[in-house]
């Protein structure tokens, strides 16, 4: 009987509940932004009258399609992503009645190579890069769309990718397809290498689907492994295996710097600095994006932008970068920042 | 081949041997297999004790504070939305001023000195006034919580020329030492707080009690529904095709993939019901249906192993069926029903899969006050520490671990003293 009462209670608060009005900010989106937004939202959930925002990490894709799912209290206000938003994804949104999107840039993030500092550090080509971890590689000359025959990839060492490079067995772990960081680092660094092959460059005008087939696939035959979504995973494969290199996000190399070592990607350290500039060559920018509507309706939204826009967060000297977030430059940020906190809105 | 000059008592005495070596070897098996089995879990629970343990203890550093009226309350109206929105970082870096006046010169130093001490030093001297606005004014000593860097660099987790400290922020750190600032302290923030994004901070207690309000739902939900199912089907429901289909349909919803109850749990609870995102309630009502087929499952079989007898006693002495039933076969199937049930919490205590799809895996600060409040659960928190690049949060994963362990042992360890002492044999 109890029991009964009980459960149509439970039942009971349920109704009442759904229709209270939300007063907590609700963030999902991408994995690699998720330390960032965190952090933010937990300084802003301290330092302010408001309720500390929610965060979920549920990959940039899966993020932006709850975002774009609808406008009401059912739906996230703001959506982390490691890539810009497609066009797609700005229809779908639209079709859903989010005509108003604020797009907020947050930084950069650089994707490492790196080994075990016990090993000697590595210094690497994208054309090395692709070379090593390609599924096809080019079967001698290819200068041109039509004279560019493809074979699979035979390197076994990374001397046989590049004479100067030493006479290791190529062993690298990375994330799996899923991964946003893939993702990532397939468009930068194996793309990046594959376009130096003057043939498969004149490919992309030609047949765009067999040149991204060419540059896009890594090679399956036990060279790349795929290591999971965990991060934390391959740094603790590294320290123990000093042969391998992996492949992550910056953050965790500055966490480990003294067991690990980045290798340098066409002559430049994966370096703070070095990202910063826009030197190192595999990084990517960071963004975030607040639905126009929901500005007001839920309490905080204004004053969260205005907190992850400031200099104390996401400025050289902010609390992000001790997190890991590659600041832009000055005058990128203040732009960025006067679009965000005019609510600016998007336009692709 | 047997001798068939031998008697048979000879060929017997002739096999014993052989006999009585197959059977030690049997034991022998038995034995490594267990011991095999115990050293894994020797194994396991070292390795995440060994490197748990230290998420018990946090450096601490003392500071003397001046609790300055002109920087925390400057009109002196004692508001309590003036006082915690206070720049209590401007009072944790004017004691460090005090200890190292050389440092605070330069912006960079000052900087670099400040880092040492856990933002949260601002957080918890905020507390403490909020509490008792009395204290504006008064100069005390109070300890606050390292950075996590300086708590691993103390507990001998990273080394000195990791190149992590400055030369001068190591000299700094060893003049707090000598001074006898430094201590290492129970962590009772790992206890009492909720997630964070700083190590030194982070708690377990918001995912605890996500854990407990979601068990809560899920027991208030499959117990009762899943005992009443399964007396009906033991006892009443007569036995035709439908009842075999359904019997069939439960046995196969215990084997179902959890994951699948999440995604179930978004489209009904979620989008039809337009219940909260993250909510424990949500999350107990999907792990209710996972717990509900091992509920009526097992309830049926403490049920079946009562001896028909006793129904039978009780119908022949004028008691309708539902008497039976109730006055004599249930109590007697309640220590089965109660072990079912304890080991099904324990499973759903464990569920990560189910709760991904309904918003539980997230951030949350907050300690979840009620059922309806966004929260996250135990192994949630285990999976997000897991996945931090923060070093210090390895430690405080292992420690979730520990935490989550100790709960099931304890719901594991009822569910035996409750059969032990209630188990009546036949």
């Amino acid at each position: 009987m109890k029991k009964t009462l009980l459960a149509g209670l439970l039942a009971g608060v349920a109704v009442t509940g759904a229709a209270e009005a939300r007063d907590q900010i609700r963030i999902v989106g991408s994995s690699t932004v998720f330390p960032f937004s965190t952090a933010v939202a937990e300084r802003f959930g301290k330092t302010t009258s408001f309720k500390t925002p929610i965060v979920e990490a549920t990959g940039s894709g899966g993020g932006l399609k709850l975002f774009c799912a609808g406008i009401g209290e059912g739906h996230p206000d703001i959506a982390n992503a490691s890539r810009r938003i497609k066009e797609k994804e700005v229809k779908k949104c639209a079709e859903n009645g989010i005509a108003d999107v604020i797009e907020v840039k947050v930084g950069y993030d650089g994707i490492v190579l790196a080994n075990s500092r016990s090993t000697d550090r590595m210094s690497l080509t994208l054309r090395d890069v692709f070379l090593a971890l390609a599924h096809e590689v080019p079967n001698g000359a290819c200068g041109s769309a039509d004279a560019c025959p493809m074979k699979a990839n035979p390197n076994k060492t990374w001397k046989d990718v590049n004479p100067d490079l030493p006479d290791m067995r190529i062993e690298v772990l990375g994330p799996p397809a899923t991964s946003g960081t893939r993702d990532a680092f397939v468009e930068l660094a194996m793309e990046g290498g594959c376009k130096q092959f003057a043939g498969i460059k004149a490919m992309k005008k030609a047949d765009k689907r067999a040149y991204k087939m060419v540059c896009h696939t890594i090679r399956e035959d036990g060279v790349y492994i795929e290591a999971g979504e965990n991060d934390n995973l391959i740094v603790q494969k590294l320290t123990t295996n000093p042969r391998a290199l992996g492949i992550f996000g910056f953050s965790f190399l500055d966490q480990n710097d003294d067991k690990l070592q980045g290798s340098m990607v066409n002559g430049v350290a994966p370096e703070f600095e070095k990202i910063a500039e826009g030197n190192y060559p595999v990084s990517r920018a960071l963004f975030f994006y607040v639905k126009k509507a929901h500005v007001g309706e839920v309490p905080g939204i204004a004053e969260f932008i205005a907190e992850f826009t400031n200099e104390a967060t996401w400025g050289p000297e902010g609390y992000l970068a001790d997190k890991g977030l590659i600041p832009m430059s000055d005058t990128e940020r203040e732009e960025w920042r006067a679009a965000a906190n005019g609510l600016q809105n998007l336009s692709m | 081949m047997t001798d068939p000059r031998q008697s048979p008592t000879e060929t017997i005495l002739a096999s014993l041997p052989r006999r009585r070596r197959a059977e030690a070897r049997f034991h022998f098996y038995g034995i490594a297999a267990i011991g095999i089995a115990l050293g894994f879990l020797i194994l396991l629970i070292g390795a995440i004790g060994h490197q748990g343990i230290g998420a018990f203890s946090q450096t601490e550093i003392a500071l003397d504070v001046t609790l300055d009226e002109s920087v925390l309350d400057p009109s002196g109206t004692r508001d309590p939305e003036t006082l915690s929105t206070a720049n209590y970082r401007a009072v944790v870096r004017a004691a460090l001023g005090e200890i190292f006046p050389e440092a605070v010169r330069k912006r960079r130093d000052r900087r670099k000195l400040t880092a040492l001490v856990s933002i949260g030093a601002g957080f918890e001297l905020r507390e403490l006034v909020l509490a008792d606005p009395g204290l504006i004014g008064r100069t005390m000593r109070v300890w606050v919580p390292a950075d996590d860097e300086v708590d691993m660099l103390f507990k001998g987790v990273t080394v000195r020329d990791s190149g992590r400290f400055t030369e001068k922020q190591l000299g700094w750190l060893d003049r707090l030492e000598a001074e006898g600032r430094i201590r290492s302290a129970f962590n009772w923030r790992f206890f009492s707080n909720g997630d964070s994004r700083e190590p030194e901070l982070a708690g377990i207690l918001g995912a605890m009690s996500g854990s407990f309000f979601a068990l809560v739902t899920c027991l208030a939900l499959s117990f009762p529904l899943g005992v009443m199912a399964a007396i009906y089907l033991e006892e009443f429901a007569p036995r035709n095709r439908w009842t075999d289909l359904v019997e069939i349909n439960i046995n196969n919803l215990a084997a179902v993939p959890s994951i699948v109850f999440g995604l179930l749990g978004l489209a009904v609870f979620l989008g039809f019901m337009g219940l909260a995102r993250s909510a424990p309630l949500v999350g107990g009502m999907v792990l209710a249906l996972m717990t509900l087929p091992t509920i009526i499952i097992v309830t049926r079989a403490s049920l079946h192993a009562v001896p028909p007898s006793i129904r039978e006693a009780a119908i022949g002495l004028g008691a309708s069926r539902m008497q039976a039933m109730l006055h004599h076969t249930l109590p007697l199937a309640t220590p089965g029903i109660m072990t079912g049930t304890i080991i099904g919490m324990a499973r759903a205590l464990g569920e990560l899969a189910p709760l991904i799809m309904i918003g539980m895996v997230a951030f949350i600060v907050d300690v979840p006050q009620g059922l309806l409040d966004p929260a996250s659960a135990l192994p949630v928190q285990v999976y997000i520490w897991a996945d931090s690049p923060e070093r210090a949060f390895a430690e405080k994963t292992a420690a979730a671990i520990i935490v989550l362990l100790a709960f099931l042992v304890v719901m594991n360890l009822t569910a035996v003293i409750l059969r032990r002492r209630f188990e009546r044999r036949w």
